[in-house]
């Protein structure tokens, strides 16, 4: 099977927030309460159990490009819509107990309801924040990369509804190079700080949504270097053993002594 | 620009400019305070004296050319060097030279050098290998002078080229789904479909042959403007359309006055309006100065409100801030409200025209629930009763109504009229056998076609072929995607994308040419010209209709066949656009301290609808409203529905970090908004995005005011529009919702009654 996969581009996000919109809409997921935060225009403020995806708005006294350099103060309003980044090696996955979080065939990281036990392992092992826990229901929820719509030959509903194809949906290996295209075309016309996001390098070992972003991923609330919390268990445990050990050496020396 | 423009054109002597008269062109009658645009025909002078004016009443901006014939243009002389001093060139020259880019910094506080890095950039898109397309917004047209911004826009495009051409033009972005299809087939009081004009009371109006006489042109595409009308009236009345009765032309309504949006709420207010059907609109938040308009609402004796839900305009008299306030009191309100559930969209077959002209029809995916119905079903079944009634009634006012065509077939449970029927009558057919024409030229003045809007003509040429309903785009314009009024003509005026002599400007650019050898002009596009009219063909004398304009006048539309740069006809405020400042302004016009702004602008000033002086102490901030991608205009459609809400869930302003600290407002804070029409509350979102402008020397500060929220639905606020003045452009009776005066104060309104006491102790201050 191809690997499924989204690449979200910053550049020619509107902000219009039609992808947040498209996945409530069809993953009938509740609204989050009417509260308006001040922060720009956004008034979703991070992905949660309510919210697979987020548009985040960013005001930056940044030049936009190469628009009217040396003229006026610089300044830039930049939009970028978050999901899950669906890991090559899942934090969430891999903490979850009872197997309620699997990839599936498209090797999207998806979480069965059914089967979750509330416990929120997977909520702090997930180094992007993503996966939360609705307490009213007691179960983890996040983006299920529309796997019901992948299953029926469809893209998911927030790269269908988004309007200026910032949301692109479809093969890893492909959207990979489109986004290396995307940046060096950015370049090109002077947008000297178009980067892709996608950590191969960490021990996430790359994301299955991948970002073209302007300046620095932190802006952006993304970590540098995210890691999955389980490559400490190696020390983790080996470090449990050696104490235990010790005990047990102190336990036997007391009675020997 | 010498071929295709009115650049050549001399002028008369009598026209006389801003520049010569202080800020107002020739014609101004300043007791009426509107203008006899005689002297501004091209052939005042030639013919040995002015051209007696043909008052055709009240002015439309809407139809063909304004109120009157183009027809009154006369004679008139060319230089084809340009150089004659009385050459609109030369008088566009002269009229512009103090809009300097020092101006623009000094008075628009645009820095110099950023006004000339557009100015450069967008003329460098021009010439045979490259155009430039101007897109504009609501912040163009609701103004005191929105169609003149435009008509400048138009100007500069006509100077660079870009008309007629692939990627050039004047695009208008439009705040509804179907705008373009709701001036076409009108909603507005002053035309009839397909943009003719709507008779006037008294006025050349008493006959057909008087009113035809009036707007049709002896030259150009306008010639054929009886063939459209009587169509038109056989598509209205039927049999009942007979030659010896002017085809039911005096069943037609008149225009007895100002019945604009802002024209009929000022007669509501005044207790002449009995009774108003509101359909999709929302004006006790959407209306300007929408306090004014709710207390209108007060005075019908009845009010129908058909929607999706129980929105601001249907519940104003239980729980608007004026009932609150106790300026309205239930108990006393006399208004009878009807509420009737509409069908959505997607509860309904129909059709929708992009600002492109594209006609693209929808189909009905759900029924609509309980009661809901659609707006067809609605009018055909009022209508029905309606004729029923006539029938028992036989007075002559009943003989139009009952003369009305009124025989769609009706389907489903729900006995909803089938809306493609409504589509072929507007295609038009021949009314003996009821063929469907294939397209305007077809229509024919004597009665034997029928026609509901001849622009809309070949949409449906046969049975089963509805055109709008394409979904098989063929090539980089789209054919075979929809229908593009007229005749699927996707580039409006396309004879200009080539040369005088039929070649295109480049290949690069090229859309439609001149096929010698088959003696036809040809192309990737329906060329928007008579298909054998050579490039070098000259009409003979006395010609008229298409075949007195010339085979290199593109603009066919025109009885001249040019672009006119200055305006011969059709502006009531002018030929030429003008600096003027808002009706409301931080400062005085820099270039006219007589005229401060648009001098045939409508204040309609009155109590309920005062202004501030320009400048006012008391009101020092600059704002503007204008929407939000969550929201849908007055929010009824958007405030209702959680996943909307949620998104924009308050009434705020946006302020620059400037004003804030000067006013002591926090971000997330309340502020006060005050103007002399009202008072709200919002939150302040203090943002570098917006920024204080140096004007004249002053700082002046701006103020951004989204207009989404009212007094029901999940999320609740005040509304912007209760801010807003009620004015009219002259021209199409838009108001001015962008650069009026207000102030900001730090914290929240008072309650009740006291935030009029807050407000007026606000306007009593020196």
């Amino acid at each position: 099977m191809p690997i499924s996969a989204f690449l979200t581009d910053a550049s020619v996000c509107i902000g219009c927030k039609a992808c947040e919109v498209a996945c409530k809409e069809w993953n009938h997921i509740p609204d989050d309460g009417f509260e308006w935060s001040g922060q720009s225009y956004d008034n979703t403020h991070a992905l949660g159990a309510s919210t697979w995806r987020h548009v985040l708005f960013l005001e930056e006294k940044q030049p936009m490009g190469p628009q009217l350099a040396g003229i006026e103060e610089p300044f830039r309003w930049q939009f970028l819509s978050d999901v899950c980044k669906h890991c090559e090696n899942a934090g969430c996955l891999e903490a979850c107990p009872t197997g309620a979080i699997i990839r599936t065939e498209v090797e999207s990281v998806y979480v069965q309801n059914d089967v979750c036990n509330g416990c929120g392992y997977c909520v702090v092992s997930c180094p992007f924040g993503v996966v939360d826990k609705n307490h009213e229901v007691g179960t983890a929820f996040k983006c299920t990369f529309c796997y019901d719509r992948q299953r029926d030959g469809l893209m998911p509903a927030c790269a269908k509804a988004c309007p200026t194809q910032s949301i692109r949906f479809g093969e890893l290996e492909e959207l990979r190079q489109e986004a290396q295209v995307r940046v060096k075309e950015l370049q090109d016309r002077g947008y000297n700080d178009a980067q892709i996001y996608d950590p191969t390098g960490s021990s996430v070992g790359g994301t299955h949504a991948i970002f073209v972003i302007l300046g620095q991923p932190e802006a952006y609330n993304f970590p540098p270097a995210p890691e999955v919390p389980t490559i400490h268990m190696k020390s983790a445990w080996s470090a449990a053993l050696v104490s235990a050990l010790v005990v047990v050496l102190v336990v036997c020396l007391a009675f020997v002594l | 620009m010498t071929h295709y423009t009115n650049a050549s054109i001399i002028l008369p002597e009598e026209f006389k400019d801003t520049e010569d008269l202080g800020g107002v062109f020739s014609g101004w009658d300043a007791k009426d305070r509107r203008y006899d645009g005689s002297s501004w025909l091209y052939g005042a002078c030639v013919q040995g004296g002015r051209v007696a004016p043909r008052d055709a009443g009240p002015h439309s901006g809407h139809c063909k050319d304004g109120a009157g014939a183009a027809a009154d243009l006369g004679e008139c002389e060319c230089d084809p060097t340009l150089s004659h001093p009385r050459c609109v060139y030369q008088v566009v020259k002269r009229h512009y030279a103090r809009y300097t880019p020092e101006l623009v910094e000094r008075f628009c506080g645009v820095p110099r050098e950023r006004f000339l890095k557009i100015a450069e950039t967008f003329c460098s898109a021009s010439g045979p290998e490259k155009t430039g397309a101007i897109c504009y917004a609501l912040g163009w047209t609701q103004q005191s002078k929105g169609p003149q911004i435009i008509r400048a826009a138009a100007i500069l495009q006509m100077l660079l080229g870009n008309i007629g051409r692939p990627g050039g033009g004047i695009l208008a972005l439009r705040g509804h789904a179907s705008i373009q299809g709701s001036t076409d087939i009108p909603t507005l009081y002053d035309i009839l479909p397909g943009y003719l004009p709507m008779p006037n009371l008294g006025l050349n109006s008493h006959n057909l042959a008087d009113y035809v006489a009036t707007y049709r042109d002896p030259t150009g595409w306008w010639w054929n403007f009886d063939k459209y009308i009587v169509s038109l009236l056989k598509a209205y009345y039927g049999e009942g359309a007979k030659k010896e009765n002017d085809w039911g032309f005096n069943w037609l309504p008149r225009v007895t006055g100002d019945h604009s949006h802002q024209g009929y709420f000022l007669e509501m207010l005044d207790d002449k309006v009995e009774g108003l059907f509101v359909m999709g609109q929302n004006p006790a938040v959407a209306g300007p100065n929408s306090r004014l308009e709710r207390k209108a609402l007060s005075k019908l004796k009845w009010l129908v409100v058909r929607d999706l839900v129980e929105l601001e305009t249907a519940s104003f008299w239980y729980d608007s801030p004026e009932v609150e306030r106790g300026e309205l009191r239930p108990e006393e309100i006399a208004t009878e409200v009807f509420l009737l559930p509409a069908a959505g969209h997607a509860e309904k077959d129909g059709c929708f025209t992009n600002t492109q002209r594209l006609l693209q029809w929808h189909q009905k995916a759900v029924d609509p629930p309980g009661d809901a119905r659609n707006e067809t079903w609605f009018m055909y079944h009022l209508g029905r009763r309606l004729k029923e009634k006539a029938k028992q009634d036989p007075r002559p006012r009943n003989a139009g109504l009952s003369a009305l065509t009124w025989d769609y077939s009706l389907e489903g449970t729900m006995q909803e009229p089938k809306v493609e029927e409504v589509l072929q009558e507007i295609n038009g057919y021949a009314v003996a056998d009821h063929t469907l024409v294939s397209g305007f030229n077809e229509l024919k003045a004597d009665g034997s076609t029928a026609c509901g809007c001849w622009i809309y003509s070949g949409v449906f040429p046969r049975p089963g072929e509805n055109r709008a309903n394409q979904r098989n785009s063929q090539d980089l314009w789209g054919h075979g995607w929809g229908f593009a009024w007229p005749a699927d003509r996707r580039i409006l005026y396309n004879r200009a994308s080539a040369r005088p002599d039929g070649r295109p400007w480049s290949e690069r650019k090229k859309l439609v040419w001149w096929n010698e050898q088959n003696k036809e002009w040809t192309g990737l596009d329906v060329p928007d010209f008579t298909r054998t009219k050579a490039p070098n063909y000259q009409p003979p004398k006395h010609a008229q209709g298409d075949e007195a304009l010339a085979g290199d006048k593109p603009f066919i539309l025109h009885p001249d066949g040019t672009a006119w740069i200055f305006a011969p006809k059709g502006l009531a405020d002018g030929p030429l656009p003008t600096h003027y400042e808002g009706l409301e302004a931080p400062v005085s016009n820099p270039l006219y301290p007589d005229q401060p702004s648009n001098p045939a602008a409508m204040r309609d000033e009155r109590p309920e609808n005062r202004y501030a002086s320009s400048p006012d102490e008391r009101f020092p901030c600059v704002m503007s409203t204008y929407r939000l991608t969550e929201h849908h205009t007055s929010g009824a459609m958007s405030r209702m529905l959680p996943h909307l809400a949620e998104l924009q869930p308050e009434f705020f302003c946006e302020i620059s970090p400037e004003l804030a600290s000067e006013r002591g407002i926090e971000n997330g804070g309340w502020v006060t908004l005050m103007t002399p029409r009202g008072i709200v509350e919002a939150r302040a979102l203090v943002t570098r995005r917006m920024r204080p402008l140096l004007i004249n020397g002053k700082m002046v500060h701006q103020v951004g005011v989204p207009y989404h929220w009212g007094y029901r639905g999940l999320v609740k606020g005040d509304s912007a529009n209760d801010l807003v003045a009620l004015s009219e452009e002259p021209n199409v009776r838009i108001m001015e919702a962008k650069g009026i005066l207000c102030d900001v104060a730090p914290g929240r309104r008072a309650r009740g009654k006291a935030a009029l006491d807050q407000w007026n102790a606000h306007l009593r201050r020196k």
